[in-house]
């Protein structure tokens, strides 16, 4: 966002002052700025590198001290033995299914509410806002127990839909996509209705066009959390067939024993579908923590 | 799927009946419920109605096994509040809230300014410090278990072969916690590192143009402009972590199961021990209230302090 302003022109040694420091000749003191921000990124990367290195050593090699990043005979073996076993794959599509369902209902019913507050004046109004908004400070953990009861009661336990319909309950997105709707002019509105437009087609051809980039986020935010949720699909699921896969790889993974290459095979396999995700979203995911401050 | 409502006609209402309305100007109609039916509806199943049960259950003895219930007036509460377990676990939680906000603010700032100067490496970085955060929590705690291995780990391997002695990590009431921390803070850092990042580069480029030209080293710069621009980001990060912190759970369930010996056992844990596995719904869900108060005083009381700050 370069801004033309009216300063006066600075003067050649101040020019060249800034120039030294904002040239591309590097100096000690840039080279020592990308040495530590290098140094600081492989440290990140660390854990999943020697997760990596592990899942493709033979068996035996995994328990050699002092550990050894390279093996002399790498191999896929752990990945097939635990693909053979089928339970990842099938935790995976669970999660896949209960999430989209969470993704889908999440953004439906909080686009709705969002416009009505939005746009709306109706009896009750502001104190339905505020109930709503209250919500946001209580921490769904401490319902689990009366939430469990209920479900238990509506027969969803092990169930898809009693795995997702909890989750959908997100009164911090009607608050941050309420926000985003006050914002639009109404004059867009306004020439709609002049053509006859009905409340409903204004929110789908107006007010949806205008909003793409907040809904990829709350959507992309709304998946993430829902495919790492771990407390509610644990206490739900107790048919390792019905599980998620945070869930299935916390309760079952203990199984494995000491199959070291086995089980860092298996973490790389469950970190694989999210982080596709972040690699094709990445510009979403950053301006969207940028815009909105979503915190799951 | 868009839901098709036959919005009642408010009388006299213009806009043919469409319901949209300047607040300002018009009458009230109903068409803005029929808008929030859905979720409201959502909200009174699974969030208002459990809440209102949960509080009914505290006052019976009722157990997750069946059987039958009968009142039992305030003995839960009582027990609740009188429970060395409950402030144990009290106390767990908020050293990990000390411990851990403290980290997850200042790593994430210090991480932002790199990348917000080393700005060639930009997408390496984003990528490298955020990546953690897209992580199944299951797969953060077998990866940093394994690393924490103390015969076989390679942070005790790398310790040996610089010549140190290596430690217990996770299996130690005195290490436990803080190995926790340390995980913590690698897996979830990303997000306030993106808040700080985007803060920084929404500050304008003349500003340190100007800082420049008038002499004004790095150091100084980031002194003088940076750091007193992202202000309001350092409370808002701070809030967000310390209620975030409060409700830690899963990632300690995970690698130390709250041991040893209860050391790193959380109110969450508590709750869910008490309810699931001892199966004593009433006392579960007394213990439960009396941590979404304080949660809800601590959160109220920082969103009051915040919107202080900004205005």
């Amino acid at each position: 966002m370069a801004t033309t302003t009216d300063r006066p022109a600075p003067t050649v040694a101040a020019e060249r002052r800034g120039a030294a420091r904002r040239g591309p000749r590097p100096n000690v003191g840039r080279i020592a700025l990308y040495t530590v921000a290098l140094l600081a990124a492989l440290l990140w990367l660390l854990p999943l590198l020697w997760s990596f290195a592990t899942s493709i050593k033979p068996e035996g090699e995994t328990t050699v001290t002092p550990p050894t990043w390279f093996t002399a005979n790498p191999t896929f073996d752990a990945y097939a033995q635990v693909l053979g076993r089928g339970d990842l794959i099938r935790w995976t599509f669970n999660s896949l299914v209960t999430t989209s369902i969470v993704t889908v209902l999440t953004l439906i019913v909080c686009v709705l509410a969002a416009y009505g507050f939005s746009r709306f004046d109706f009896r009750g109004r502001p104190w339905l806002f505020a109930l709503i908004i209250g919500g946001i400070l209580i921490p769904p953990q401490t319902l689990i127990v009366p939430q469990f009861i209920l479900m238990t009661q509506l027969g969803l336990v092990d169930t898809y839909w009693g795995i997702a319909l909890p989750q959908v309950v997100a009164p911090v997105f009607v608050f941050i996509l309420k926000r985003f709707f006050d914002a639009i002019p109404r004059d867009y509105e306004d020439a709609a209705k002049i053509d006859g437009a009905g409340s409903v087609r204004i929110l789908w051809n107006v007010m949806l066009p205008l909003s793409r980039p907040i809904l990829t986020a709350v959507g992309i935010f709304t998946f993430i959390g829902a495919w790492n949720n771990f407390l509610w699909p644990f206490l739900v699921t107790t048919d390792p067939d019905t599980m998620t896969l945070p869930v299935g790889m916390g309760t079952v993974m203990g199984n494995y024993g000491i199959q070291y290459a086995q089980v860092m095979a298996s973490a790389v396999l469950g970190a694989l579908p999210l982080l596709i995700v972040f690699l094709l979203f990445q510009r979403h995911i950053v301006t969207g923590v940028a815009g909105a401050g979503i915190k799951g | 799927m868009s839901e098709r409502t036959h919005t009642p006609r408010a009388k006299g209402a213009g806009a043919a009946g469409s319901g949209l309305v300047d607040v300002r100007r018009k009458p009230a109609t109903w068409t803005g419920l029929w808008y929030v039916l859905p979720f409201l509806a959502f909200y009174l199943l699974f969030l208002v109605w459990p809440s209102i049960v949960g509080l009914g259950y505290t006052f019976t003895d009722r157990s997750l096994a069946g059987g039958d219930v009968s009142f039992i007036g305030f003995d839960n509460w009582n027990e609740t509040l009188t429970d060395p377990g409950l402030y144990e676990s009290l106390w767990n939680t908020l050293v990990f809230t000390v411990l851990s906000v403290p980290v997850m603010v200042l790593l994430a700032l210090g991480l932002a300014l790199l990348t917000d100067h080393a700005r060639r490496l930009g997408w390496f970085l984003r990528l490298s410090f955020f990546a953690p955060f897209v992580l199944p929590v299951a797969v953060m705690a077998l990866m940093w278990e394994w690393m924490y291995n103390p015969s076989l780990g390679l942070f005790n391997g790398i310790l040996g072969q610089l010549g140190f002695e290596g430690s217990e990590w996770l299996f130690s009431e005195n290490t436990a916690m803080v190995s926790v921390v340390i995980a913590t803070a690698w897996w979830q850092v990303g997000f306030n590192y993106l808040l700080y990042l985007a803060a920084m580069q929404s500050i304008p480029k003349d500003v340190y143009e100007a800082a420049a030209i008038d002499g004004a080293g790095v150091w100084q710069r980031i002194g003088r402009i940076t750091l007193p621009l992202l202000a309001r980001t350092t409370v808002l990060i701070t809030v967000l972590q310390l209620i975030g912190s409060l409700r830690v759970f899963e990632q300690i369930y995970l690698m130390t199961g709250g041991g040893p010996n209860f050391a790193t056992r959380t109110v969450i844990q508590y709750i869910y021990d008490s309810g699931f596995v001892g199966l004593r719904i009433g006392f579960a869900s007394s213990m439960a209230y009396v941590f979404m108060v304080l949660i809800i005083i601590a959160s109220v009381a920082q969103f009051r302090l915040f919107s202080r700050k900004e205005a």
